[in-house]
C-alpha cells in the first residue's frame, strides 16, 4: 500500500482541505459540463456521476419533475436496483414545502411528515437513502436528488450537504435550460406551422386574385394562372431558391392585377383596340403597382413586376421606357412569361402560333425585348420537357400535348438555344 | 428516459490496447483483471464498469481493477468504481486495486474507498 501524503500532526485538516479541492473539482467539471448543454441526457448521466464520485456515495439517483403530471420521474440513478420506483406522484402540498425550503438537503428521516416520504419511505430506507434534496430554480421545483450512504460510512456533514445543494443547483440549472429549450423547440414547432398555414391562406389569396383578374377576359381565361407558372418554371431553371422562386410565382400570378380597374369591354374588345383604349389598357402596370404596394408581401419585388412587366431592354416598352440595366430582373422574368402566355393561346382577334413560330419568336427577340439569360432558361425548360429528359409535364400540361409533340421540336429549341441573339442583359439583382 | 448508470446503454468502445481481460477461465480461476485506464474519468468510463459486471456474471469471485496506466482519477472515476464495488458486492466477489499511484491512494482512502477494497503494489 502506497504511503500516505500527510504525515503532520493534522491530518484531519489536510484530509479535510483535500476533501474540499476534489468537491471544487466536481463542481467545476459539474458547471462545465451544464454549460456545454451538449446532449441532456448525458449531462444528466456525467451530473449524477460528478455528484456520487466527489463524495465517495454509493448510490442515488436524479429525477425531474413534471408539475403537469405532478409526478418525479428518474432521469438517471446508480446502485438503486430494479425494484426503485422509476415514478413518485408528488402531492401539491409536498410541492409547495419543498419550494418553501428550496435546494436543501433532507434528511430522510427527519422529513417523514411530507406524503412522498410516508408513502415511498420503505423503499428509501431499504436502498439507503439518507438524503433527498429538492431542486429549485426560481421558484419552480424542478426535480429531486436521492442520495444515498456514503463509501465511508460517515453520516453526511453541514460541509458536505453544502457541496451537495451547489451541485444540485447545477443539476437544477442543467434541467432548467431543458424544460426551456423544450418549450422553445414547441413554440418555434407553432409558430412554423402557423407561417405553413398562413403561406397556403396567402398563396390561395394570390391564386383567388389571379382567378379573378382572369375572369374578366373570357378569351384569356388563366392567362394570370398561366403566367405564375411559367414564371416559376424560368425561376426555378435559373437556379434561384425555392422561396424566391414562390416569390416570382406570386409576381406572375399577380402581374396584371391593374386590369381589375380596366373596363371589361376593352379587355374583351374582339377587335384591334384604338389608341385610346389603348392608353386606357396600357395604364394596368402602374394601376396594379399602386395596387400591390401597400399589401407587405413576403417578396420585395411583386409590385415591380407589375409595374414593369411591359418593358423591353430596348426601351420600346411602357410606362417608363426603361432600358436593360433599369429593368427589375423579376419584371424582365413575367415579360417572358406573358409574351409566351399569349403567343400559345388564342385571342379574340387571332390564332395562337404554332410552336415552331414561338421558339423563333422568342429568339430572336432576344436581346431586344427578352433577356437572353431569360430566353435560355425557358428554352432549357421547354428542351428538356421535349426530349422526355424530365417527368414533369409542366409545359404539356399548360400548352396541350399536341402543341409538345410538333414535330422536330427537341432540334428547333436546341437550334434557338445555341442561336440565342447575342446581346447580353446586364441583370439586376433579383 | 431512464439511464441506469449500473447498466447505462451507451456502450462506448474500447480498444484492446487499453482494456483487455488477462483472465484465466472459470475452471481455472475465478480472477479477472481490467485495466482502468483513463478513461475512467469520462462517461466512456462506463464501459469499465460493464466490463467488470460481466466478469463477475462470468462467475469472477476476485475482480482486480489495475490502475497501472491510471495517472488521476477524478469524480466520475470515484462514481464509476463505486459502481463496481457495488456490482461485485451483491455478487459476493470481491475487489482489488492494483498499483494505485499514491495521489490516487489519498484520495480513495478520504472518499472512504479503500473500505470496500484491497490495495496491492506488484
Amino acid at each position: 500500500m502506497a504511503k500516505p501524503l500527510y504525515t503532520t500532526a493534522e491530518p484531519q485538516k489536510i484530509q479535510s482541505g483535500s476533501k474540499i479541492v476534489h468537491a471544487f473539482g466536481a463542481l467545476a467539471d459539474l458547471g462545465a459540463e451544464v454549460a456545454n448543454r451538449s446532449n441532456f441526457s448525458d449531462t444528466i448521466r456525467t451530473s449524477l456521476h460528478l455528484l456520487l464520485g466527489s463524495l465517495g456515495i454509493m448510490r442515488g439517483g436524479v429525477a425531474r419533475y413534471s408539475p403537469y403530471e405532478g409526478e418525479l420521474s428518474l432521469a438517471a440513478v446508480r446502485g438503486l436496483g430494479d425494484e426503485f420506483p422509476l415514478a413518485f406522484p408528488l402531492t401539491r402540498e409536498d410541492e409547495r414545502a419543498f419550494l418553501q425550503c428550496g435546494t436543501q438537503a433532507l434528511e430522510v428521516l427527519d422529513a417523514r411528515d411530507l406524503t412522498l416520504l410516508s408513502l415511498n419511505g420503505w423503499i428509501l430506507e431499504a436502498k439507503d437513502i439518507e438524503l433527498i434534496v429538492p431542486l429549485v430554480v426560481h421558484d419552480e421545483l424542478l426535480g429531486m436528488l436521492f442520495i444515498g450512504e456514503k463509501a465511508s460510512g460517515d453520516r453526511y456533514n453541514s460541509h458536505d450537504k453544502d457541496i451537495i445543494c451547489a451541485m444540485g443547483r447545477h443539476i437544477g440549472v442543467a434541467i432548467s435550460q431543458r424544460n426551456l429549450l423544450t418549450e422553445l423547440e414547441r413554440k418555434a414547432d407553432e409558430t412554423r406551422k402557423l407561417y405553413d398555414e398562413m403561406r397556403t391562406t396567402y398563396n390561395d389569396t394570390v391564386r383567388a386574385f389571379a382567378a379573378a383578374i382572369d375572369s374578366k377576359d373570357k378569351y384569356t381565361e388563366g392567362h394570370s394562372t398561366r403566367v405564375g407558372k411559367y414564371t416559376e418554371i424560368i425561376a426555378r431553371e435559373l437556379g434561384w431558391a425555392d422561396d424566391e422562386i414562390e416569390g416570382a410565382s406570386v409576381a406572375g400570378y399577380l402581374h396584371d392585377v391593374g386590369k381589375l380597374t380596366v373596363e371589361r369591354k376593352i379587355i374583351n374588345a374582339p377587335y384591334k383596340i384604338d389608341a385610346k383604349e389603348s392608353k386606357e389598357l396600357n395604364r394596368h402596370p402602374a394601376v396594379g403597382y399602386e395596387i400591390l404596394l401597400p399589401i407587405h408581401h413576403p417578396y420585395a419585388d411583386v409590385p415591380l413586376a407589375a409595374k414593369y412587366h411591359h418593358e423591353r431592354l430596348d426601351g420600346r416598352g411602357y410606362p417608363d421606357g426603361l432600358f436593360d440595366r433599369e429593368i427589375p430582373y423579376i419584371a424582365k422574368i413575367v415579360n417572358l412569361a406573358d409574351s409566351f402566355d399569349a403567343m400559345t393561346t388564342d385571342r379574340p382577334y387571332k390564332r395562337r402560333r404554332p410552336a415552331p413560330e414561338t421558339i423563333e419568336d422568342l429568339r430572336k427577340n432576344s436581346g431586344l425585348q427578352f433577356a437572353p439569360e431569360i430566353t435560355a432558361a425557358m428554352f432549357r425548360g421547354l428542351l428538356r420537357e421535349a426530349a422526355g429528359e424530365t417527368k414533369d409535364k409542366r409545359f404539356r400540361r399548360l400548352l396541350g400535348r399536341d402543341y409538345m409533340e410538333t414535330e422536330d421540336l427537341v432540334p428547333l429549341i436546341q437550334h434557338a438555344l445555341d442561336n440565342i441573339g447575342s446581346t447580353q442583359s446586364i441583370t439586376l439583382s433579383a | 428516459m431512464i439511464h441506469d448508470l449500473d447498466t447505462g446503454t451507451a456502450v462506448a468502445v474500447v480498444s484492446e490496447d487499453v482494456f483487455f481481460s488477462a483472465i484465466a477461465t472459470r475452471e481455472v480461476s475465478s480472477r479477472a483483471v481490467v485495466y482502468a485506464g483513463d478513461y475512467l474519468n469520462k462517461l466512456s468510463g462506463e464501459s469499465v464498469e460493464r466490463e467488470c459486471r460481466e466478469k463477475i456474471a462470468d462467475g469472477a469471485t476476485e475482480l482486480i481493477v489495475d490502475f497501472s496506466r491510471t495517472e488521476i482519477v477524478n469524480s466520475i472515476g470515484v462514481s464509476i468504481l463505486l459502481g463496481v464495488i457495488d456490482a461485485a458486492k451483491s455478487n459476493g466477489a470481491s475487489v482489488v486495486f492494483k498499483e494505485v499511484n499514491e495521489s490516487t491512494t489519498e484520495l480513495f482512502e478520504m472518499l472512504g474507498v479503500t473500505n470496500h477494497v484491497r490495495l496491492i503494489h506488484n
